[in-house]
C-alpha cells in the first residue's frame, strides 16, 4: 500500500501554468520530501496528490488505480496541516475520533485506536481539552494522531513544524522520523527548509517554478547535484559558486565548493581573502570571506574553533577532489 | 501612543451620548407612558409626563377587541419560521460562495443585495396575484415564504462573512477525514459558525418579526400577526392613543425582552463580523 504515481500532471491557475507536464514516482513506504523556495509549487504538488486541488491534466494513480477524479475522502490518505487545522470546538479525543466515526467504525474499536495513538503520541492526560488549551507542539501531535488512525495508504505533511519553535522542531522532526520507521507507511513531506529534507528524507524531489530539478537520496544530492540550483540548494551552509577566470581554469563555466571543503591557512593557501564576520558554533565556525576576487562573499566551515579576527587575512585551499563543475547551462560536468 | 481624554471632553461626549440614546428611546418611552393613560389624558395640551392616574384599562380594552394571543402566536410562527426556512437555504449558498467562489461570486453577492434596494410595493401586485391563484392569502405559509425571500439576500451576506473568517484548511481537513459535503456542513462549518449563525438568526427574527408591509397586507384575519394587530388599532373609528400605545407596547414586548437578553450576540450580528 502506498505506491503513488503521477504521470504529466499539469495545474494552471487561469492562465498560469503553476506545475509544468510532471513524472514522478513514489514508491511504497518510501519517505519522500519535497523542498524548494517558496512559490516553487510544493504545495500545490501536494494538494493535487491530496486531491484538494483538481488537476489540469495527467493522471494521478494509487496503488495502481486511478485517483485523478476522486474526492480527497476517497483516496484513503491523510494529511497533517500547517495550521494543524484541527477542529476547535471537538476534543481532542473527538478530533482523533472523527475520521473513524466519518468511516463509520463502532464506538468500541475508536476507543480501542484513539487510547492507543494517544499512548503512542503522549496525549492522554489531554484528550479531554479542546485544542486551544493545547501548545503548538501538543496539536501537531494530534494533527499526526487524526491521520494515524485512518491507516492511511499515505501521509502527506504540508509544511508541518513551520510554526513551531526551533527546539520543539528538532524534536517533533525526530518524532515523525520515528513514525515512519514504526508504521513503514509512504510519506510525503512538504519543506522549505532543507535540513529538515535531508535529515528526514528516503528521496528528495527539488523543486523550483513546478519544475522538478533533481530527484535523489539525500547523499546524492549533496554529492553529485544534478545543476547549478540544487548544488546552491542543497547543503548548508550554501556552496560557494564561483564564476570567471576561476571556473574557466577547471574547463567550467562555474565551480562549486561547499564551505566544508576547503581549508583555511593564515600564511599560504590558493585563495586569499578577509575575515567578515565569523560564527563560533563551538563544533563548527563559519568564516564570511570578503574580497577574494572570486565572488562576493565565500563561506568557509572549519570544524572546532578558530581565532578569526575581523579584517584579518585569510587563505583558503580547496579540496580538489570535491569541486563541483557547471557548464554554460548550469548542469553538472 | 495613547491618546489624550481630558476630563472635560469626557464629560462633553457622554452627556452627548446620553442625549442621542435618549432621543432614540423617547418615542417608546412615549408609548410605554401612554398606554397607562385615559384616552383624554392621552391627547391632553400640553401634554402630562407621569403624573396621572395610572391605568390599565387600555390593556384591558385591547384584548377584549381583539385576539391578542392568535396575533402573537402568528408572529412567533411567521418570525421564527421564515428565518429558520432561510437559514436552511442560506446556510448552502453561502458555503459555496465562501470556500468554492467563482469569478461572479462577488457580483452574484452585489445583485443579491441589490435586490433589497427595490421598493416592495413593486413587487406587490404581482405577488398578491399569484397568491390569489395558489389560494394561499391569508396563511402563514405565504407570509413565511415571503418574509423568507425578502430577508434571505441578509442572511446569506451575514454567513457569508461568517464563514470567510473560518480558515480553509479545517474544511479540508475534514474533507481529508473522509467526511461528505453534508458531514463537513453539519459537523465541521455549522458548529464553528455556531455565534455567528445565532446573531444571524436574532437579527432576522425581530426583521421578521417588525416587518409590517407584507404582514399587513396579505393577512387579514387567520394569519395576521401582531403589525397586523397594532395597524387594526390606528383606522377604523378614528385615532385612540392610549389603545394604540397598549397594543403597540404589547406588540414589541417580546421581541424587546428577546433582544434585552441577547444584546451581546445582536451587536456582533449587526457589526457584521467586521469586528474580530
Amino acid at each position: 500500500m502506498g505506491q503513488i504515481t503521477l504521470n504529466q500532471v499539469t495545474k494552471s491557475f487561469g492562465d498560469v501554468q503553476v506545475i509544468p507536464p510532471l513524472d514522478l514516482e513514489i514508491n511504497e513506504g518510501e519517505f519522500v520530501v519535497f523542498v524548494g523556495p517558496s512559490g516553487c509549487g510544493k504545495s500545490t504538488l501536494l494538494r493535487l496528490i491530496a486531491g484538494l486541488e483538481d488537476t489540469t491534466s495527467g493522471d494521478i494513480s494509487i496503488d495502481g488505480k486511478n485517483a485523478t477524479e476522486l474526492p480527497p475522502a476517497k483516496r484513503g490518505l491523510a494529511m497533517v496541516f500547517q495550521s494543524y487545522a484541527l477542529y476547535p470546538h471537538m476534543s481532542v479525543r473527538k478530533n482523533i475520533a472523527f475520521p473513524m466515526r466519518m468511516a463509520g467504525l463502532d464506538e468500541a474499536t475508536q476507543k480501542t485506536k484513539i487510547e492507543a495513538a494517544a499512548k503512542a503520541l503522549n496525549l492522554t492526560d489531554y484528550l479531554d481539552r479542546k485544542p486551544g488549551q493545547l501548545s503548538g507542539g501538543q496539536r501537531q501531535r494530534v494533527a499526526i494522531g487524526r491521520a494515524i488512525v485512518r491507516e492511511p495508504a499515505a501521509f502527506l505533511f504540508d509544511e508541518p513544524l513551520s510554526n513551531l519553535d526551533a527546539a520543539l522542531r528538532v524534536g517533533m522532526r525526530l518524532e515523525i522520523s520515528e513514525l515512519h520507521k514504526k508504521l513503514e507507511t509512504t510519506m510525503i513531506y512538504v519543506t522549505h527548509d532543507q535540513v529538515e529534507a535531508m535529515t528526514m528524507a528516503d528521496k528528495i524531489v527539488v523543486l523550483q517554478a513546478g519544475v522538478i530539478e533533481q530527484v535523489g537520496s539525500p547523499l546524492e544530492l549533496y554529492h553529485s547535484p544534478r545543476n547549478k540550483f540544487v548544488a546552491g540548494f542543497i547543503g548548508s551552509p550554501k556552496m560557494n559558486l564561483i564564476e570567471g577566470p576561476e571556473a574557466a581554469k577547471h574547463d567550467a563555466t562555474t565551480i562549486g565548493i561547499r564551505p566544508e571543503h576547503m581549508t583555511v591557512s593564515k600564511t599560504e593557501g590558493a585563495w586569499k581573502g578577509r575575515v567578515g564576520v565569523a560564527e563560533h558554533l563551538g563544533s563548527d565556525t563559519f568564516i564570511h570571506v570578503h574580497d577574494t576576487g572570486l565572488m562576493d562573499m565565500m563561506t568557509v566551515r572549519i570544524t572546532g574553533d578558530i581565532e578569526a579576527t575581523h579584517g584579518d587575512t585569510i587563505y583558503l585551499t580547496p579540496m580538489a577532489d570535491q569541486m563541483h563543475r557547471f557548464d554554460a547551462q548550469g548542469l553538472r560536468i | 501612543m495613547a491618546r489624550a481624554i481630558t476630563t472635560k471632553q469626557k464629560v462633553i461626549w457622554t452627556a452627548l451620548a446620553w442625549a442621542f440614546g435618549l432621543l432614540m428611546f423617547f418615542p417608546i418611552m412615549w408609548t410605554f407612558l401612554t398606554s397607562f393613560k385615559t384616552e383624554g389624558t392621552a391627547i391632553a395640551d400640553p401634554p402630562v409626563w407621569f403624573f396621572f392616574d395610572w391605568t390599565l384599562e387600555n390593556y384591558t380594552a385591547v384584548q377584549e377587541r381583539s385576539n391578542y394571543p392568535k396575533a402573537l402566536m402568528n408572529s412567533i410562527i411567521i418570525a421564527v419560521g421564515s428565518t429558520l426556512l432561510g437559514i436552511l437555504i442560506a446556510v448552502p449558498a453561502a458555503w459555496s460562495m465562501a470556500f468554492v467562489p467563482g469569478k461572479r461570486t462577488k457580483d452574484v453577492l452585489l445583485w443579491m443585495l441589490s435586490t433589497k434596494m427595490l421598493p416592495a410595493v413593486g413587487v406587490l401586485y404581482p405577488l398578491v396575484l399569484l397568491a390569489k391563484w395558489l389560494g394561499v392569502m391569508d396563511s402563514r405559509a405565504l407570509l413565511i415564504v415571503v418574509l423568507m425571500l425578502i430577508n434571505l439576500p441578509i442572511i446569506v451576506w451575514m454567513l457569508y462573512t461568517y464563514f470567510k473568517e473560518i480558515p480553509g484548511e479545517i474544511l479540508e481537513a475534514s474533507r481529508m477525514d473522509g467526511a461528505s459535503l453534508r458531514s463537513e456542513i453539519l459537523y465541521v462549518l455549522t458548529p464553528m459558525a455556531l455565534p455567528g449563525i445565532a446573531s444571524t438568526i436574532l437579527l432576522n427574527i425581530i426583521l421578521a418579526w417588525n416587518e409590517a408591509f407584507w404582514t399587513i397586507l396579505l393577512t387579514t384575519v387567520d394569519a395576521a400577526p401582531l403589525t397586523a394587530f397594532i395597524a387594526s388599532f390606528s383606522a377604523p373609528e378614528g385615532l385612540f392613543y392610549a389603545k394604540l400605545s397598549a397594543a403597540s407596547m404589547m406588540a414589541i414586548a417580546p421581541i424587546l425582552i428577546m433582544g434585552w437578553f441577547s444584546q451581546k450576540q445582536l451587536v456582533r450580528g449587526l457589526t457584521f463580523g467586521a469586528v474580530k
